[in-house]
């Protein structure tokens, strides 16, 4: 048997390179053909990129001596490849993507910073900021703890040798495409799916192969449960899967031009906009980071989570009750009023669900609350429970249509965002990458947890001067709006209020950029645990399995 | 009625009906005894060391 040759070019292999061999030829095609400038340089970097990626495929199949094996003395065989590299990519996107948004405020309090320039304007960083926090930094966590919470719970090497990895290669090669894009000009115009057609298409295939990696994976699993964070992450792809395809429904006026147009139109248009806008929130924001709750933090307190039948009622409410929450993103426009009325009645539900999930999440710290103390890793993470909870009150709050007549189109709103997204899912994710990057590189712990304590505190510091900023300057802007004088006319008109915005602006921009220099500060200590940590010694590990 | 009344009277009807009783049966399925010892299990599935 041992004799016979282990080695083989798989149908896998071969399919994947005969596929992006496809592409490549497509991409020089629209290279050739093409008279938008946007179109023929992604179609350059679309071509450059298949080429590397056949590069790879082969330079794979070279290197190795024999196709991985399942088990190594009867453990499995984790696949720990693609989840470095979306580890990496989540640092690197995390640190350009916080980086961008600090820019925009400072923008926002002085306007000489957008230079006069199309590709430096607000309007088009903005969407690099956005896409660049949500996509890019928080879509690469996904990917890497989603990949290996699923290997680990179902006891068993992820599903493809060669798909994990076009999962993770193909999702960064949309988020430079889509990035680009949005710098040159390019822009379908809906909020957080601005990125055009054949970007979207793209995302398609790659989100296909990623269901179906997970999928196999939970059919091939040794463990008889599928653990709740499965559920979880199997509900975000899903999910995205769905609302991508709705809201992306386009017809391009050329194969080899840029631009595009959806086939949904007036009210139907804003309501499927914002159906997409909000579940992005629930289901990709949300669900994917209760799945890394769900995970991490029973592994980092060493006790199991509180209740894991409220996590199940947990997790049907919430996907059942979210889904129907987006209208509240239409109030008072030409949308139906039972239809608003149906958007704020759901979301004020939500509560139930998002503080059951947080009190789990919580609780399952009873008893060992002194851990706080000394581990900021587990603190970032409970910390980033609370705004999860903080977050999850305000949002049913404003979703009410007389809050929401004072908070919409003001500076709450991008307060209310940063609570959740800095508060709730950076912070869940530098937890887990804290966690993470040990583990996978194989080291004894990260490099210095002073430094992550170093890092909670500038981070948090940044995020109350954020939010209170916002909440002041939201709802001054709000009640300036809907001041009248004696004689009925507007007491202020719109430069006033933005004048008076100013100072909040500033500290704002200040809470960003202490924001930043937390996330060096982690870059930093991640670098050094992977290059200079102290190595998890081999012979503990085998030593441990029989006794298990 | 037309189309957009009726549709909109049958969410909001059946659309009741639909949510109470997926709720219930979930609460049901979390709490069913039989079920305990299989997600008493599960829940240490983090935990297992390899």
């Amino acid at each position: 048997m041992a004799s016979t040759a282990k080695r083989s070019l798989t149908l896998e292999e071969g399919g994947f390179a005969v596929f992006t061999g496809l592409i490549a030829l497509y991409c020089l095609m629209a290279a050739a053909k093409t008279t938008d400038a946007v179109m023929a340089f992604h179609a350059w970097v679309g071509l450059a990129l298949s080429l590397i990626g056949i590069f790879a495929i082969f330079k794979g199949y070279t290197k190795r001596k024999e196709n991985p094996p399942q088990t190594i003395d009867g453990l499995p065989n984790y696949q720990l490849g693609p989840i470095k590299f979306a580890s990496f990519m989540a640092m690197f996107w995390g640190i350009a993507g916080f980086t961008v948004g600090l820019v925009i405020a400072l923008q926002l309090a002085y306007p000489a910073l957008n230079f006069n320039l199309p590709w430096t304007n607000f309007g088009r960083l903005r969407p690099l900021h956005t896409s660049a926090v949500i996509f890019a930094f928080g879509g690469n966590v996904l990917l890497a703890t989603s990949f290996y919470i699923v290997q680990r719970t179902c006891q068993t090497r992820i599903a493809g040798n060669t798909a994990p990895w076009f999962v993770v290669a193909g999702y960064n090669a949309f988020i430079l495409i889509a990035g680009t894009g949005y710098l040159l000009g390019v822009t379908q115009g809906k909020e957080y799916a601005e990125p055009e057609w054949y970007a979207d298409l793209w995302l398609t295939i790659v989100w296909v192969v990623y269901l179906l990696v997970f999928l196999a994976t939970l059919w091939k699993r040794k463990e008889p449960h599928i653990y709740v964070a499965n559920w979880f992450f199997l509900a975000f792809i899903v999910t995205i899967a769905m609302l991508h395809l709705v809201n992306n429904a386009t017809v391009p006026v050329s194969i080899f031009g840029t631009k595009s147009y959806i086939v949904w139109s007036g009210v139907q248009d804003a309501m499927t906009q914002w159906w997409y806008g909000h579940n992005a929130v629930g289901f990709f924001l949300t669900a994917g980071f209760l799945a890394i709750m769900y995970y991490f933090i029973p592994k980092r307190a060493d006790r199991p989570v509180y209740s894991y039948r409220l996590s199940i009622v947990h997790f049907w409410s919430l996907i059942f009750l979210y889904i129907w929450a987006g209208p509240h993103h239409l109030h008072y426009t030409a949308l139906p009023q039972w239809s608003q009325t149906l958007g704020m009645t759901f979301s004020v539900m939500l509560w139930m669900p998002s503080w059951g999930g947080m009190i789990n999440g919580l609780m399952t710290l009873s008893g060992a609350w002194d851990k706080l103390r000394t581990d900021p890793v587990l603190r970032m993470m409970v910390v980033s429970v609370a705004f999860y909870g903080m977050s999850t009150f305000e949002g049913p709050l404003m979703s009410v249509r007389a809050v929401n007549s004072l908070s919409h189109y003001t500076d709450w709103t991008i307060g209310h965002v940063h609570s959740g997204a800095l508060g709730w899912v950076a912070f869940v994710s530098f937890g887990a990458l804290y966690c993470l990057v040990p583990w996978i590189w194989n080291r004894k712990g990260v490099y210095s947890l002073k430094l992550v304590n170093w890092h909670f505190w500038v981070a948090t510091i940044g995020i109350v001067l954020y939010i209170s900023a916002m909440w002041v300057s939201g709802i001054m802007q709000g009640l300036m709006w809907r001041a009248y004088n004696a004689l009925g006319f507007l007491e202020y008109s719109f430069i006033e209020t933005v004048e008076a915005m100013h100072p909040f602006y500033v500290i704002r921009a200040l809470g960003g950029a202490l924001f930043v220099v937390g996330a060096l500060i982690m870059a930093y200590n991640l670098w050094m645990t992977v290059q200079h940590g102290e190595v998890e010694t081999a012979s503990a590990k085998p030593a441990l399995a029989p006794a298990e | 009625m037309d189309t957009y009344n009726s549709l909109a009277a049958f969410a909001q009807t059946w659309g009741l009906v639909y949510f109470v009783v997926l709720f219930i049966a979930v609460v049901a399925y979390a709490l069913w005894p039989s079920n305990k010892d299989r997600f008493d299990e599960a829940s240490q599935i983090p935990l297992r060391k390899d």
